[in-house]
């Protein structure tokens, strides 16, 4: 029978048990509803989810919320919105009680006197360019000036096909203003016009992540085997898709037969009773979904599937780092 | 049939079931470490024991708590606590 420690060598075996006990449990939650950006392609908003549930605006009642989600064995929220940072209290709530990651458009700064290491992701879609078609503004020249050197603070980059060729000047600004970057691609929900990607975009911007991290190893958190997966859509020969997804509100989950999937996940409307479908928006055609995190789930949950060598089983490993650190559950 | 010879012969029945349920590879009843960690080194995860639990529910009629999955990380462990379970309701 194959074993994780007749497959790796000592190496590959220490950093194996660093993360074989973490068991993170996350879920996510609407925040709020309200934005202070209407972006192009935002699922949120594309597919009307900013209407699906009246918000929850009693403050006791976030709090023995999060209590019942620790209750239930969550052991990471992830903050989205909306934008979270409208609704500082909220925010509150969870980071007082558990490991907290904030996700934000950077607009306004976390105070961190308030939130001294709360883990902040800022979306970044592109250059200033793509940031004003598809945002309205440049975004980057505002949210690097809040977040400058901040240790629990990271892009994450969402490439569009416009970008290839041009990653390296946005991973060198994020590198100069003190920062770490996380890359995704753009599912362009919203069909804007030159956003689609085509399969040999796919493929040159896969060469460009890989050029990337290499390049800059101490900005960029990332493995080519995510790069595999994400522009590829395809795990070990197996497409993605909703008889794939990890990332499935699991109460609302009937699919038969049952894929591997996140333990106990769901995601919350901000009535905090309502449940979203999955972790991205319910009109997303799931055989396209280029979610960077429900991507790196699926390889997560896989682990058994990565047992055949060495090598699935370093790339399995690289994934689970790099989510690991990008939720903090190990350092940089 | 003392006692250690029924957990023996468990352990070889729930051996049997994990192969089979999980599709492992390369193993038979008889060469499955009873000590080895399920989770660490076979890479097994509380779906696979959730689908396992579902088989040894219908053999022995003993249902596996949920709450008790984190404990059960070698197919010893897995065995007496069925077997466990089964004295007492014979008792």
């Amino acid at each position: 029978m194959k074993t994780v420690s007749s497959l790796l060598d000592v190496h590959w075996y220490e950093r194996y048990k660093k993360i074989s006990k973490l068991n993170i449990r996350s879920s996510i939650y609407d925040v709020t509803n309200r934005c202070n950006l209407r972006c192009k392609g935002c699922f949120f908003f594309s597919s009307d989810e900013h209407k699906a549930a009246p918000e929850e605006n009693n403050i006791d009642r976030w709090e023995a919320f999060v209590e019942s989600e620790m209750a239930r064995g969550v052991n990471l929220a992830i903050l989205i919105g909306g934008e979270p940072t409208l609704c500082f209290d909220r925010v509150e709530a969870f980071y007082k009680r558990l490991p907290t990651f904030c996700a934000t458009n950077g607009l306004i700064k976390v105070p961190r006197d308030r939130f001294p290491d709360m883990m902040i992701g800022i979306s970044l879609w592109g250059d200033e360019e793509d940031e004003r078609i598809l945002r309205g503004k440049d975004t980057f020249s505002i949210s690097s000036k809040n977040y400058a050197g901040d240790p629990y603070t990271y892009y994450l980059y969402t490439i569009t096909p416009k970008q290839i060729g041009k990653t390296e000047r946005i991973i060198r600004k994020i590198q100069e203003a003190g920062l770490k970057v996380h890359m995704q691609l753009l599912s362009n929900d919203e069909g804007v016009s030159g956003f689609h990607w085509k399969p040999e975009e796919l493929t040159a911007i896969r060469e460009e992540m890989d050029a990337m991290l290499d390049a800059y190893p101490q900005t960029v958190i990332s493995s080519k085997y995510y790069h595999e997966i994400i522009t590829t859509g395809k795990m070990m020969g197996r497409p993605f898709g909703w008889l794939e997804c990890p990332s499935v509100t699991q109460p609302l989950d009937k699919r038969d037969p049952a894929p591997k999937r996140l333990t106990n996940f769901i995601r919350w409307a901000s009535d905090l009773k309502t449940m979203h479908r999955c972790c991205t928006s319910e009109t997303r055609d799931c055989s396209t979904c280029k979610d960077g995190a429900a991507h790196m789930s699926w390889v997560m949950v896989n682990k058994r599937a990565h047992m055949q060598t060495a090598k699935d089983l370093q790339g399995w490993i690289e994934v689970y780092e790099m989510f690991a650190k990008l939720y903090q559950f190990l350092p940089w | 049939m003392t006692v250690a010879l029924e957990l023996d012969q468990m352990i070889l029945d729930i051996a049997a079931i994990m192969i089979e349920e999980l599709k492992l590879e390369d193993v038979t009843p008889e060469t499955f470490d009873p000590e080895i960690d399920l989770v660490d080194e076979v890479g097994i995860d509380s779906m696979d024991l959730a689908t396992v639990a579902l088989v040894l529910r219908d053999k022995y009629a003993v249902r596996i708590d949920e709450d008790d999955y984190p404990k059960l990380t070698t197919l010893r462990l897995i065995s007496e606590y069925i077997h466990r379970k089964l004295v007492a309701r014979a008792a």
